[in-house]
């Protein structure tokens, strides 16, 4: 039992907003309601052409008001490992494509005085999500959204239906004074960045250095420990056992399916049940439980979170 | 299984409150070894383990009616004991959504829930209520909404905020709690609510639970059982009601001890909520005495060697001290010092 909920979705609709941007609705594949989400949410896709599997996070732009559907938004990437190429040349309207259950790395603050949401490109989508509930409450706000000269008219269109004077676009090369723009904000503003890194790296510091402090700043970054990584072969020397770990499984996940049973409680890295000695290898540590000078001995690892740094590992177990 | 429900039973004045076999075999027994330490024994909240109490996201059991009686009564003293400040409000509706829903799947014969748009109508066949209201809509209940659904809920339960990679709690209905006080932790952070635990802080223990909790998913909630001791089947122990059952340790003697002295164990669950993501903290409290207890073989062995081999601290940060030689002095008799099977679960199916 991996405790992952996983979610069996239909494309209700795809269409190409523009050249780059295809706009997806998604509902359930047994027409069942959509979990409850809050504004920031995600989903993260399982795509699958061919051997190849893609796991990919995206926004969800909206929700319909009777959750049958979410809405995303993807950027054909240029350099993509092929998740958004993929999204783009093959799934299109009745396409049935697997997702975990959403989860929210990006939420809004619920005691901020005024929010300010500061977007580049297709990072606006975690803001089209925001601007729905901001609707419901009195919290003022105010968004910039920097994008590409001929992407200004599909952006304009997406933020219809919201208060204009709110919403500010900045096609590239325009000029704006961010430092004026931050200075202005009253105290108790939650700045929200999400966007390329340059953007929100250059919008991160510029507020840090006039003084934001950290607890109202807030940049949108996927991934995380649990989201998998590089296949690897964990020997188990007791058991006699070989085992492949693939990028979307846990060590542990990977050994329950082998047929043990190892001692584990938590299954976050948290709780220490499952620490296990390394015979040999070097074991990539993602948990919380073992201290600095524990993960640089390398001499135990925390398997339900953990994975190996190399091609193999070998495991007291 | 049918539940057969104790609507009169009290947990105050004369304190009628007693476990069937059936209630008594399925108590959440927190102790899987003969000693007993913290640590962060937080695991899954999946529909299995070693008492029936886990199978359902929130336990509904024979005393319920009562249960939501004795929350009503403390609430009429003293509406203090529900509190949630103004920016918890999307998850005061999540909180609802959660357990109405949990509910109507589980118990579909107590309860039910028909959803029309945003026009809910909500049935709670126990309690004889039937509201019709709309989502989102406070003004279309009898209570706010999280009010509203946690006087319908056994055990306590309060809103924690996520901000500035903290905890904080900002809201909860607290009427059955071991000696704490919302009034007083409302808007605390984690480590400041957790103040008092002695021994957990110098291990990490807190520390590590923080972090795991921040990381919490949706869907995908987590569970640990904590324990102390209370004379009498009292639910409300509040430190706003010290008077009332502070002398109630006074009046433990070798002759009624088994009957008095009560393990109260709090099945504690964390949901991650959708909208607000906040997390709800479920603090679930079942009540059984050392009498009910040790009509299980394994429990009341286990229960004599972990309690005479309690670290002083715990002792006394438990309030133990008046009463807990009574109680080993009660169950030494029955122990025979044999090796017992490890694990929390009764090992009989009968009494």
């Amino acid at each position: 039992m991996s405790g992952t909920a996983t979610l069996t979705l239909r494309v209700r609709e795809a269409e190409m907003i523009a050249p780059l941007l295809k706009r997806f609705v998604l509902e359930s594949a047994d027409r069942a309601p959509l979990p409850s989400i809050g504004a920031g949410a995600h989903l993260r896709l399982l795509l699958k052409e061919g051997q190849k599997k893609f796991r990919n996070a995206y926004s969800i732009a909206a929700t319909a008001p009777d959750n049958s559907a979410y809405e995303i938004i993807v950027r054909r990437v240029a350099h993509s490992r092929g998740g958004s190429a993929f999204l783009h040349d093959h799934v299109d309207a009745g396409a049935i494509v697997e997702a975990d259950f959403p989860g929210n790395l990006f939420p809004i603050s619920h005691v901020a005085r005024k929010h300010l949401l500061i977007s580049g490109g297709i990072g606006i989508t975690p803001f089209l999500g925001y601007l729905a509930y901001l609707k419901t409450t009195p919290a003022p706000f105010e968004l910039h959204h920097f994008c590409r000269v001929e992407e200004t008219e599909t952006f304009e269109r997406a933020l219809r239906g919201y208060d204009a004077g709110k919403i500010h676009l900045h096609p590239e090369l325009a000029q704006f004074d961010l430092i004026d723009m931050l200075r202005k904000q009253p105290l108790g503003t939650h700045l929200y960045v999400c966007g390329p890194e340059g953007l929100m790296n250059m919008v991160l510091a510029a507020a840090r250095s006039h003084g934001w402090p950290g607890s109202k700043l807030h940049s949108e970054s996927f991934g995380g420990a649990h989201a998998g990584g590089a296949p690897f072969v964990a020997i188990l020397e007791r058991s006699g056992l070989e085992i492949h770990v693939p990028e979307d499984q846990t060590l542990l996940e990977a050994i329950e399916a082998a047929g043990l049973e190892p001692p584990c409680l938590c299954r976050g890295g948290a709780c220490g049940q499952c620490q296990t000695d390394v015979i040999e290898g070097e074991p990539e540590h993602r948990d919380h439980y073992l201290n600095a000078a524990e993960h640089a001995e390398n001499r135990s690892m925390i398997i339900c979170v953990s994975r190996a740094k190399g091609d193999r590992i070998v495991l007291d177990l | 299984m049918t539940i057969v429900f104790k609507p009169t039973e009290t947990f105050h004045d004369d304190f009628t409150y007693r476990n069937s076999d059936a209630a008594i075999l399925r108590f959440p027994f927190p102790f899987g070894e003969d000693a007993y330490m913290y640590s962060v024994n937080i695991e899954p909240h999946v529909p299995v383990g070693p008492s029936p109490v886990y199978l359902h996201a929130f336990d509904v059991d024979e005393h319920y009616v009562a249960e939501c009686r004795e929350r009503a009564r403390v609430l009429a003293l003293d509406p203090g004991r529900c509190k949630v400040l103004p920016h918890m409000m999307t998850a005061q509706w999540d909180t609802l959504e959660l357990i109405m829903e949990s509910f109507a799947r589980d118990y579909p014969e107590h309860f039910s829930l028909s959803k029309n748009g945003s026009t809910w109508t909500w049935q709670n066949r126990l309690l004889g209520i039937e509201d019709k209201f709309t989502f989102g809509d406070a003004a279309t209940l009898p209570y706010p909404p999280f009010e509203y659904i946690t006087r319908q809920a056994q055990g306590d339960f309060t809103l924690q905020d996520q901000r500035n990679d903290n905890l904080f709690v900002d809201g909860g209905m607290v009427t059955t709690q071991a000696d704490w006080s919302l009034e007083f932790d409302v808007g605390m952070s984690f480590h400041e609510w957790h103040g008092p635990v002695p021994l957990a802080h110098q291990i990490g223990v807190f520390d590590r639970a923080l972090k795991f909790l921040l990381r919490l998913q949706q869907a995908q909630p987590v569970r640990r059982l904590n324990w102390t001791m209370t004379i009498n089947p009292r639910l409300d122990t509040s430190p706003e009601n010290y008077p009332v059952w502070g002398p109630d340790r006074l009046t433990v003697t070798p002759e009624n001890v088994a009957q008095k002295v009560h393990l109260r164990v709090e099945l504690q669950t964390l949901f991650r909520l959708p909208r607000s993501n906040a997390i709800l903290f479920g603090i679930r409290c079942y009540l059984a005495s050392v009498d009910e207890l040790a009509r299980v073989e394994k429990w009341r062995k286990r229960l004599h060697r972990v309690l005479r081999d309690l670290p002083p601290e715990l002792e006394t940060y438990k309030g133990l001290t008046r009463f807990r030689q009574m109680v080993i002095d009660y169950l030494a008799p029955f122990d025979d010092g044999a090796p017992l099977a490890k694990g929390c679960q009764p090992d009989q199916t009968s009494l």
